[in-house]
């Protein structure tokens, strides 16, 4: 590992750089065909899946029964109509309770002779009836409302701390490019969509902003002293800022990746919960996506967006005569010392 | 001495988050003897199951429920059950009628009655009122002509108009038994229609048609209430703010009701059929404040101030049934989340000492100490607020790994920094510190603004998860200022790490520092140009450094002699 604390003593110095405000083009293009899949995608795959939590669906209570086994249950829906996300749980002490995605009159009929047949119960103790979805609207648009009012105060808050809005605007830009992919993946992967994930992409709203601010605020000490001693054009400052923050940048997200990952892989596919699953890809994706944008697109953004300022127009084009200068003069004079 | 005043300030503040932990403890230890604390905290419906509460609708003769209605009733009972804390329970329709509520734990009386009440007040004036030891005589009140016949004699001018009484009406009031009838469906009379009904000490009302409806309120808070002096009387009260409509009516009624006498001066205080109160009208009310007063306790006046204030369910419920139901995700679920949550961790200590070495202990022990605190308030307010850890909690708090860690990384890495500037350890601790908290804080806030926005906003799931990223985030902010910095202070002063031994992770050598600490100059590594030399103390000086200019060079021309722009540039930076 000496190579990598090498690696990050070369960015600090500045004796190795990555360009990455220089080739601001190259990360658009990439980033705009990754949003682009994530819109059009799903909705060429048929749209998201949203989670009876969100949807509503139909539930069965298999009431006089002797054998309170849930997996019983999940088994014989599965089997009887798959595809419809079972879920189990015992009610009271004689009675189990299954809420599967909404089915038709023929499927219900299906799954509840199927639930009788399984637990040696007359079909009559078998009630069907449909729930409304837990996660109902009012929650969803009380969320809404609740995002919304944050991101003005976030917006108002980054144009205060930063001293301007061009950051809050780098930001949010980069915020939603996140979200956008983030989503993308759900709908890409057919992934139900449950309040679990809903969590998770939240929990992801707040890791994009926070490792923004982050990185932005050495760009902000960095070109705090613009225009005082002027050997670097307002990108190069940028880019020495994010180049130095790299380190950070890869540590931070792989620390925050290493726990979410063995969760999806683990918890998931070893393990088999499906909570876990959906929570940990929003996650996962969204630290990765999140760390990437700060740097490939927030960071550039905000240059571009100064861009054409007079202060950095001015501070750009005497730092860019300067070097002129001395090259032009650099064959003639002879070092100084030695 | 600098250092001195470090360090015993770094022994100070250790001693301060020993002091939090104490009292943490010390919180929870008396919760759990004297009250209703627990060591562990609570799990939600999701891991730990609870108890399913079918709601049926009770509906005057013939009306049908709408799924407007219904859906109005969901979000207003989810509100009042959110209201007492961050449980986050299930509110969902069953068929086209019923309201199904999952709640984690077994509800007491006062929470089902919080969910199931429909808590419909109305503002009703007092035609007739006796106490108890009257009912079973049934005489009549003298004020009442007995020849009216069962339609009113003449059309009532106005809802305090005796000519409601009807004869019929008159009997039904004198049969009126309050202690049998107390439990049935009163209160399920019209609200154009006078209604009989008691209070919870046995007096009888007939009460005239409703003027002023619950849904005219627009706020109502549970307090104390003061004498006109100011001082406290200890008896709670719920304050009543009326919207503009409200505020009319009640002006209107006051004024009406003023100038009558006898219990026709009182308006009574009707919640779901039962009369709250009933007052004397002493004086004309215009602003739209009212104040009801009754056997209130904390928690009642608490509870009919959030049901007032989130509004009345547009039908009466009533608990069918009440069962337990076992958690849908069930131990193994929970049991997946923390093997791997496990390994996760185990992941980035085993990462953090490749990168940091030593220092990566500092990030371990910070954890442990950020886990502990997480531990300890998530109890603690599992017992106060009934917070509840759901699987997505737990996950939560598992990603709240790399958000803490990265206020270590973020440290750490200013901390080096500042030696690749050439200072000393203990010096580059301090100014690394100045900075790294700096950052720290600018990005907790923006993580703290979407937990407490969303808390107050938010409603169901979305408020659970907007309490666990609050609390993550004090925890961390609360951990790198009371534990990681002072620990790095006092370890700056070990020789191991002072000295920089390459096993510290704080290795100057490693670090590429250009000046090392105890005044000794080593010589720059090769990358620095020949031309830098002479002017690498001058930048380390300024702060600004050799890194930049070095970064700036690369980016111009290659050619580039170092002497001659060292010059022109100093220059010009002091010209501009």
């Amino acid at each position: 590992m000496a190579s990598f604390s090498q690696f990050g003593n070369d960015l600090y110095s500045g004796k190795r750089s990555i360009d990455f405000i220089g080739r601001r083009r190259l990360w658009y293009i990439i980033s705009a065909v990754l949003v682009l899949i994530a819109l059009v995608g799903p909705w060429l795959r048929g749209g998201y899946e949203f989670g009876i939590e969100f949807r509503g669906g139909s539930e069965f209570t298999v009431s006089q029964v002797s054998n309170l086994d849930q997996t019983l249950a999940t088994n014989t829906v599965n089997d009887a109509q798959p595809g419809v996300n079972p879920r189990v749980s015992t009610l009271g002490t004689d009675a189990i309770r299954v809420q599967t995605d909404e089915l038709d009159p023929t499927q219900s009929t299906a799954v509840q002779n199927a639930l009788a047949t399984a637990y040696d119960v007359t079909p009559n103790d078998v009630t069907v009836s449909f729930i409304g979805a837990t996660w109902g609207a009012d929650i969803t648009t009380q969320a809404i409302r609740g995002l919304v009012i944050f991101l003005v105060l976030v917006a108002i808050f980054m144009a205060i701390y930063f001293r301007t809005w061009k950051m809050a605007a780098a930001a949010l830009i980069a915020l939603l490019h996140d979200l956008v992919i983030t989503a993308g993946v759900y709908g890409l992967t057919g992934l139900e969509i449950t309040p679990a994930a809903v969590i998770g992409f939240l929990t992801i709203l707040g890791y994009s902003l926070y490792d923004t601010v982050v990185v932005f605020d050495k760009i902000r000490e960095n070109t705090a002293s613009m225009g005082e001693r002027g050997t670097q054009t307002f990108g190069e400052m940028v880019n020495l800022a994010v180049n130095q923050t790299l380190v950070r940048s890869i540590n931070t997200s792989i620390v925050a990746a290493l726990p979410v990952a063995s969760i999806l892989v683990i918890g998931s596919f070893v393990l088999g919960a499906a909570t876990l699953r959906d929570i940990s890809l929003a996650l996962l994706i969204g630290i990765i996506v999140g760390t990437y944008s700060t740097i490939f697109i927030a960071s550039p953004l905000y240059v571009q967006f100064r861009s054409n300022e007079a202060k950095i127009k001015k501070n750009d084009a005497r730092v860019l005569a300067d070097r002129q200068r001395s090259t032009a003069a650099a064959p003639s004079s002879p070092s100084v010392s030695a | 001495m600098a250092q001195t005043t470090a360090v015993k300030k770094a022994w100070r503040t250790l001693i301060w988050l020993v002091v939090l932990f104490a009292v943490l403890v010390g919180t929870i230890a008396g919760g759990v003897i004297w009250s209703t604390a627990t060591w562990a905290p609570k799990l939600a419906l999701d891991l730990q199951g609870g108890t399913q509460i079918i709601l049926t609708p009770v509906t005057e003769q013939g009306q049908t429920v709408t799924s407007d209605q219904l859906t109005q009733a969901v979000s207003i009972i989810r509100q009042r059950v959110d209201a007492s804390g961050v449980s986050e329970a299930e509110v969902t329709t069953q068929g086209s009628s019923n309201v199904v509520v999952s709640i984690p734990g077994t509800p007491d009386d006062a929470t089902l009655n919080r969910i199931e009440s429909s808590a419909k007040l109305e503002f009703r004036p007092v035609l007739l009122a006796s106490v108890a030891s009257s009912v079973a005589a049934g005489s009549p009140t003298p004020t009442v002509d007995p020849n009216l016949s069962t339609t009113p004699t003449a059309q009532p001018t106005n809802a305090s108009d005796l000519a409601w009484v009807t004869p019929a009406l008159q009997a039904e009031y004198d049969n009126f038994d309050c202690a049998s009838t107390q439990a049935d469906n009163a209160g399920l009379a019209p609200a154009a229609e006078p209604l009989v009904t008691c209070d919870s000490n046995g007096v009888k009302y007939l009460l005239g048609p409703v003027e002023i409806e619950g849904a005219n309120i627009s706020d109502a808070t549970a307090g104390v209430a003061t004498t006109q002096n100011g001082s406290s009387t200890g008896q709670w009260v719920v304050d009543l703010t009326f919207d503009s409509t409200g505020t009319q009516q009640f002006s209107d009624v006051t004024t009406r009701l003023y100038g009558l006498t006898g219990v026709q001066n009182q308006f009574a205080v009707v919640l779901d059929g039962k009369v709250i109160t009933a007052p004397s009208t002493n004086s004309v009310i215009t602003d739209g404040r009212a104040q009801i007063s009754g056997s209130f306790t904390q928690t009642s006046a608490q509870s009919l101030a959030d049901q007032l204030k989130f509004g009345a369910l547009p039908i009466a419920f009533t608990v069918q049934s009440k069962d337990a139901i076992s958690a849908t995700l069930g131990s193994t679920q929970l049991l997946s989340g923390l093997i791997a949550g496990a390994i996760g961790l185990l992941l980035v200590i085993i990462y953090s000492l490749i990168q940091y070495r030593l220092l990566g202990l500092v990030t371990i022990a910070s954890l442990v100490i950020a886990a502990a605190l997480t531990y300890l308030l998530v109890t603690l307010m599992s017992w106060r607020i009934d917070f509840r850890l759901s699987l997505a909690g737990v996950a939560g708090l598992i990603v709240a790994i790399g958000i803490t860690a990265d206020s270590f990384i973020v440290y750490f890495e200013r901390i080096r920094d500042e030696l690749r500037e050439g200072k000393a350890l203990t010096s580059s601790v301090q100014s690394g510190w100045k900075r790294a908290l700096r950052t720290i804080t600018a990005s907790d806030t923006v993580n703290f603004l979407a937990a407490a926005v969303l808390y107050v906003l938010a409603v169901g799931n979305v408020r659970g998860f907007a309490f666990t990223l609050g609390l993550t985030t004090i925890v961390d902010i609360l951990v790198v200022i009371l534990f990681t910095h002072p620990l790095m202070t006092l370890l700056a002063e070990l020789p191991f790490f002072r000295d920089g031994h390459k096993l510290s992770g704080l290795d100057p050598r490693a670090l590429g520092a250009v000046y090392r600490g105890r005044a000794q100059f080593r010589a720059p590594s090769e990358s620095v140009s020949a031309a830098k030399k002479g002017s690498s103390s001058r930048e380390v000086q300024k702060r600004q450094t050799i890194a930049e200019r070095k970064a700036a060079e690369l980016a111009g021309t290659s050619a580039k002699a170092g002497a001659t722009d060292s010059k022109p540039s100093t220059d010009e930076g002091k010209n501009s």
